[in-house]
């Protein structure tokens, strides 16, 4: 409950504050935000499934979008960085998917 | 690390657990570190989502890559190169079709000119200019078609440009022809006395109508007084009517 009260927070800080997003990190910060949504429905899916943990969580978190930035980074020095973009957004996508299908189990039985 | 009784059940089923479970995560009030870290957490996701959000929707260019705007200003310039070379052509040709319009004026003005030529040497524009007149009093119509034939001829040879006889303009289709009388220029008959008039260099007709055994000396043995008047100025009103070809057309030239 608290959680989703701070998304919804962070949303509206987000769109009051009106940062600009530094260069350095503009090529970054939509793959993180992608990463960030797959640790976010995966920790749910884990909590209906009913082997949530919290340490889990915050880890798989934290190195999930650290490892997309990281991957994007890598990319963008070898030459590949779009490329490299879309497959980690097409993995992440597909991630999602499977554990928003795994939650909808849960939630409708269906 | 929760009891909950419904978690006997697992069990019979997954799907009420879960449920419950859902319920759970709403309902919980029980905080810790971890709990904190994780609404930050979900803070930062939303935080980060608004701003990409934003930044997407409102500036195209600045979420693109780095090699993405190279190419994007690859095309750009390339685009520029063709229209730069497309607008000097379509100046090129712009001064062309004006250079071409200034020849053609040219070419309408030699035209004229060449008509006003024509038109003198044909004797279809009235003339005036430095000439002669020749006054022949031949009361007893004693001078003949060959005689002023060879004052004609005499004429042409010292250059005279336009010449008129009694109101008609001689051309190079005119005739004479003799009658009891008078003459005929032409297909119109004449009578004495005649008047010459002849536009050219004064001196030089004078002197060759003037030579011994020449023109005026034909007309006076034929027994008419001719009297040549040199003239600053001559003027030759009449004209003749050109007829159209029927026959011959101008043969084409080589050259263009």
């Amino acid at each position: 409950m608290f959680a989703v009260i701070g998304l919804v927070v962070g949303v509206v800080a987000g769109i009051l504050i009106e940062p600009t997003v530094p260069t350095g990190l503009q090529p970054y910060l939509p793959i993180a935000v992608v990463a960030a949504l797959d640790a976010l429905f995966g920790g749910l899916r884990a909590y209906l499934d009913g082997v949530f943990d919290e340490r889990v969580f915050v880890v798989s978190f934290v190195f999930n979008v650290l490892i997309a930035a990281l991957l994007v980074f890598l990319g963008d020095q070898l030459g590949v960085g779009a490329q490299m973009t879309t497959a980690v957004v097409v993995v992440l996508g597909i991630r999602i998917f499977s554990n928003a299908a795994s939650i909808r189990r849960h939630v409708f039985k269906a | 690390m929760r009891t909950v009784p419904e978690q006997d059940q697992r069990p019979a089923g997954e799907g009420t657990s879960a449920a419950t479970r859902l319920r759970q995560l709403v309902l919980r009030r029980q905080p810790t570190w971890v709990h904190v870290l994780i609404v930050l957490l979900c803070a930062a996701v939303g935080f980060a989502l608004a701003v990409q959000v934003r930044q997407a929707q409102e500036d195209t260019y600045a979420t693109m890559r780095q090699d993405d705007l190279v190419r994007l200003i690859d095309e750009l310039g390339a685009r520029n190169r063709e229209l730069t070379e497309e607008g000097v052509a379509l100046r090129r040709e712009l001064d062309d079709l004006e250079s071409g319009t200034s020849s053609l004026e040219a070419a309408r003005e030699a035209a004229e000119q060449q008509a006003r030529v024509q038109g003198i040497l044909a004797g279809v524009l009235p003339v005036t200019g430095p000439g002669i007149e020749i006054r022949v009093q031949d009361p007893t119509a004693q001078v003949t078609a060959p005689t002023f034939v060879t004052v004609l001829e005499e004429l042409r040879n010292a250059g005279a440009e336009a010449i008129e006889l009694n109101g008609q303009r001689i051309t190079a289709s005119s005739w004479l022809g003799t009658r009891t009388g008078g003459l005929v220029v032409s297909g119109v008959d004449i009578e004495p006395p005649y008047v010459w008039r002849a536009i050219g260099d004064p001196q030089t007709l004078a002197v060759a109508l003037d030579i011994p055994g020449g023109a005026l000396a034909s007309i006076r043995t034929a027994g008419a007084t001719a009297e040549v008047e040199q003239l600053e100025r001559v003027e030759i009103t009449s004209v003749r009517e050109l007829r159209q070809p029927q026959w011959a057309t101008p043969a084409p030239t080589d050259e263009g």
